[in-house]
């Protein structure tokens, strides 16, 4: 099953602490949390400065994602064991991020740092050093990421998720509520998409529902699963955590990530948007 | 320079209010204590571990940061009724408030 191949548990990181083939890595866009205390053993990713171009927008290239992994001690047989806090929203985008660039053997750890916390689990502040590798990343597998044409076209067709708040996809405001509001897109969401906000498909400790759960979550919001699904958010981070649970927990092949989201869709002239429910 | 993108993520204790027209905001904040006494005024032991959620009238997760190093957190709302639940280590507690428009009072969660 996938949910277990591609999920574990606290108490499989403990068993697995030592096991020098397991790199674990936590992910945030702020890495002030893993300074103060860390799984023993992990290295960590920023969103924006390890995973983010920084010149165009879009994902680092094949050569900066091996040299990236290379420094930091991951081979290709490593068994990637990835968390972080805002509920794993940016440790799902690494996990996305790692498939679209082949790597074998990449997991999740439910609940991320939140459960690990509330379980009173050991964090440790020593920095591991891990030995260089050579990686070598296969081409982008783009199968698991949507484009921006790829979704206009997909409008009035198969499933789009807006995975954001009902503010957010109403139109009632451009941005999560705790944020500051944008005024570089127009307000509303992708005509058709089913909002469906990511927090539903979690347990309010961070961990995953279960399959049936989720599985009744979509359907009653009137996602058919027979065809294919796009998911997306602002900046594809939660979208991710979305796409997480439908395409590994689910199991469902033919679900992509907008990573482009409403932040680029919402800028685009002339294309089609809905506001209100 | 590039995009420099902003995240939908928290940082621990909330947003800055630095720049904010604090008259213009509705602002949850406050401070989450372990053990002491209930009276309202911070006593007991700052937790810097806890996880704060915001819901709304509905109970649908709208956000939620950890705390700081000094147990705080804080939200932009919006006003009126709003769940907050705070979790940490062998502690969970649950509460409504009526958020108004400018910077409230502190809150003093005991765990």
């Amino acid at each position: 099953m996938s949910r277990a191949k591609s999920l574990v548990s606290t108490d499989w990181v403990l068993e697995n602490l030592t096991d020098q083939n397991v790199v674990f890595i936590e992910v945030d866009e702020d890495t002030s949390l893993y300074e103060k205390g860390h799984i023993e053993g992990a290295i960590t990713f920023h969103w924006r400065e390890d995973l983010q171009d920084g010149v165009i927008r879009d994902l680092i290239s094949k050569e900066k994602f091996e040299a990236l992994l290379s420094k930091n001690g991951i081979s290709n047989s490593s068994t990637v064991v990835l968390y972080g806090g805002n509920n794993n929203w940016f440790a799902t985008y690494a996990f996305w991020y790692f498939k679209i660039y082949g790597h074998l053997d990449v997991r999740l750890i439910d609940g991320g740092r939140k459960l690990w916390e509330l379980n009173g689990l050991p964090l440790v502040t020593s920095i591991p050093t891990r030995p260089l590798t050579t990686y070598v990343a296969k081409n982008r597998d783009n199968s698991i990421r949507a484009f921006r044409d790829e979704v206009i076209a997909t409008i009035s067709g198969a499933n789009i998720v807006d995975v954001r708040s009902p503010q957010e996809f109403t139109g009632e405001l451009a941005a999560p509520a705790h944020l500051p509001q944008e005024a570089g897109q127009i307000r509303g969401h992708i005509p058709g998409a089913k909002n469906i906000p990511w927090s539903r498909a979690a347990n309010e400790d961070g961990s995953f529902k279960s399959n049936a759960e989720i599985s009744e979550l979509y359907e009653l919001a009137g996602v058919n699963f027979a065809e294919d699904t796009i998911a997306y958010c602002r900046i594809g981070e939660r979208s991710a955590f979305s796409w997480f649970v439908m395409h590994e927990l689910l199991e469902l092949k033919n679900v992509r990530n907008y990573d482009g989201s409403w932040t680029e869709y919402g800028s685009l002239v002339g294309v089609p948007v809905a506001v209100g429910a | 320079m590039g995009l420099d993108l902003r995240t939908c993520g928290a940082t621990p204790g909330g947003p800055d209010l630095t720049g904010v027209n604090l008259s213009e905001q509705t602002i949850i904040q406050g401070v989450v204590i372990r053990g002491g006494i209930s009276d309202g005024v911070p006593n007991g032991k700052i937790v810097d571990n806890a996880y704060v959620q915001l819901l709304d009238s509905t109970r649908e997760f709208t956000a939620e940061v950890p705390t700081d190093s000094e147990g705080r957190f804080r939200f932009f709302a919006s006003p009126g009724p709003w769940h907050l639940v705070v979790m940490a280590h062998g502690g969970r507690e649950e509460l409504i408030v009526q958020a108004q428009k400018g910077l409230s009072d502190d809150l003093v969660i005991h765990i």
